[in-house]
């Protein structure tokens, strides 16, 4: 129980004191995470788009994949990129193991499926009257995909949350691609691993407070532009949706 | 205007369009009337090149319509269509209305302008700034309309324009596509069930019945003219099927059904098989013993009263005379004559009233048949 107490005391002091090392891998957390978060929503729109919007033979079979693909393990996509990137694979002559860079390529293989099959569920969302308005007041077939994904944009927006929610959070490919080496490639998730197995409970605490602090702020922007509240994201994005 | 010939657009193993022939004149209002399922909004969307037939075409204004996408939209830009649910995009009713301006490429201020023009026409001027999904049905669908009409189309595509919407919200609009009209000049194509909304609005008027037009004329014909069963049902009278023509002379028929005797004013020969329309409005009651002397023009028959029906100010009287009969009365009079269930009265139809059409028609009990 006196280690619990000291832990907590001790993570206070280090967050008010601004300890260095914590705020190096705070930075490198958000940054990582942010990075491969932006990528993967690069992709996903338009990916998720051409998915809702062509019809092809093999489509349920695909959005399947994609939603199993939610639920994949971070080890076996850092397994599949430690393979990919390792000095011996096929893409190892970029030096990518144990750096940032490779860890944000494991992250955003991570979350995209996630974020596709989210994006698709979004548009689906979108009555199928209002295409058909658009092309009637007539669109162009790319006026009306922009028009659409305007119009589901919350959704969306719940999309690109829930992303980065996953990618800050992982542990297995922080792990395995980042190496946790320290001022390098250390990030929130794996410094908690390593400080608590050295016996340090203060560290691992104050790190982990600083994780839920994050997921706090993101939940609260969230609720923020949904509901409303916000006057410059209701002018920025179109406002609530209902 | 547009020339549709052999229209016809299958889904799966299912024709929901067959074989349609049909011209929409150019500045004309023309109503297409049917139940729903009918294949009203298949033929509009058609129309609107949202959709491709299976067989026939479309001629626009001498234009074939059966080209590329793009050929395809420059012809679409030419009209607009309201749909049945309004379909507005969650943004602010000016966005709503400036779409079609801003996919054609217009300068910010003229869309500005038109747009304000065009809520100012559908009565929602205040209403620019407003968020569009936060109005009522009615404001919705004025919100619709103006964003059809701000891109001046040549034709109006309307469907059920005023379905779900309260009696005023209703006036409005068919206020507001009888000015696009009159004004503007406009073609406008209006789909609906209401067969009273197709009167008040178009001046010509097509049936379409399970993905057929089955008839096509001015508003006169179809009420009191219907070419088959089911249009007469759809128009509000009630078929008297079976009967016999007795004997014609010089056009004035004697028609026998369950040994009754009905005069007509039909070209029908001596011994066809033909079914009664009797619009309810024709036929006149009064109590037994003031039948009015019956001319050779004149049909009186005696019956029991079976059912009376409110109908707003009318009361609908069902008489078994034999046949069934049916008599549209207001409630005053219906109260002046003490009618009541059970009682003894007199119809009175004039022949003139007595619309008759062959019986049976081969494809009209296949509609009764599905």
């Amino acid at each position: 129980m006196q280690e619990i107490i000291d832990g907590i005391t001790q993570a206070f002091q280090l967050i008010i004191s601004l300890n260095p090392e914590l705020l190096e891998v705070t930075a490198l957390s958000l940054f990582i995470s942010l990075s491969a978060t932006a990528i993967s929503t690069l992709i996903s729109i338009p990916f998720g788009g051409l998915i809702h919007f062509r019809e092809f033979t093999g489509k349920r079979v695909l959005i399947t994949i994609i939603q199993t693909l939610y639920s994949v393990p971070t080890v076996i996509i850092g397994l599949l990129v430690f393979l990919l990137i390792s000095r011996s694979g096929p893409m190892g002559f970029f030096g990518l193991l144990f750096t940032p860079t490779g860890m944000i390529i494991g992250q955003t293989i991570l979350i995209l499926p996630i974020m596709t099959g989210l994006v698709i569920t979004a548009l689906s969302g979108v009555d199928r009257n209002i295409r058909d308005t658009l092309i009637s007041l007539g669109a162009t077939e790319f006026q009306s995909i922009a028009q659409i994904v305007r119009e589901a944009r919350f959704a969306i927006l719940g999309a690109v949350i829930l992303g980065f929610g996953r990618a800050i959070s992982e542990v297995g490919v922080a792990m395995m691609i980042g190496g946790n080496i320290r001022g390098e490639t250390r990030v929130l998730t794996t410094s908690i691993a390593l400080e608590t197995g050295m016996g340090n409970f203060g560290l691992s605490i104050a790190l982990g407070i600083v994780l839920l602090a994050i997921a706090l702020v993101v939940v609260l922007t969230m609720n923020l532009i949904t509901s409303g509240a916000l006057s410059d994201s209701d002018k920025i994005l179109g406002g609530p949706q209902a | 205007m547009i020339r549709i010939s052999g229209l016809s657009r299958r889904f799966g193993d299912r024709d929901v369009i067959k074989k349609i022939d049909l011209e929409i004149r150019r500045g004309e209002i023309f109503a297409l009337i049917g139940p729903s399922g009918s294949g009203k909004t298949t033929m509009l969307r058609l129309i609107d090149l949202l959709d491709r037939p299976s067989i026939g075409s479309i001629i626009f204004d001498s234009r074939r319509t059966d080209g590329k996408e793009f050929e395809r939209r420059s012809i679409r830009r030419r009209m607009a269509m309201v749909f049945q649910k309004p379909g507005v995009l969650n943004t602010t009713v000016e966005r709503n209305v400036a779409f079609g301006l801003e996919f054609r490429g217009m300068s910010p201020d003229m869309i500005r302008q038109r747009v304000g023009d065009a809520l100012q026409k559908v009565g929602l001027s205040g209403f620019s700034k407003r968020r569009a999904i936060s109005l009522s049905g009615g404001e919705m669908q004025r919100v619709a309309i103006a964003r059809a009409i701000v891109t001046e189309p040549e034709v109006l595509l309307l469907d059920e324009p005023t379905a779900n919407l309260d009696p005023i919200s209703s006036q409005i609009i068919e206020n507001l596509i009888v000015w696009i009209n009159k004004e503007r000049k406009t073609t406008i194509v209006v789909a609906t069930h209401d067969m009273g909304q197709g009167q008040r609005l178009a001046s010509r008027i097509g049936v379409m019945m399970d993905g057929q037009l089955v008839q096509s004329g001015e508003m006169y014909d179809i009420f009191y003219h219907p070419v088959n069963r089911a249009i007469a049902t759809f128009v509000g009278i009630d078929p008297i099927r079976d009967c016999i023509v007795e004997s014609n002379d010089n056009n004035l028929a004697t028609i026998v059904i369950n040994k009754i005797r009905i005069q007509a004013v039909t070209a029908f020969k001596k011994g066809q098989r033909v079914t009664l329309c009797i619009r309810p409005e024709e036929v006149t009651l009064s109590l037994p013993d003031a039948c009015p002397s019956a001319s050779s023009a004149r049909n009186c028959l005696g019956g029991t009263i079976t059912h009376l029906l409110p109908y707003g100010p009318f009361t609908r009287v069902h008489v078994d005379c034999g046949i069934p009969i049916t008599a549209l009365l207001t409630r005053r009079s219906c109260e002046e004559l003490g009618l009541a269930h059970g009682m003894q009265v007199n119809a009175t139809i004039k022949a003139t009233a007595v619309h008759v059409i062959p019986d049976p028609r081969p494809e009209d009990n296949q509609l009764h048949e599905r």
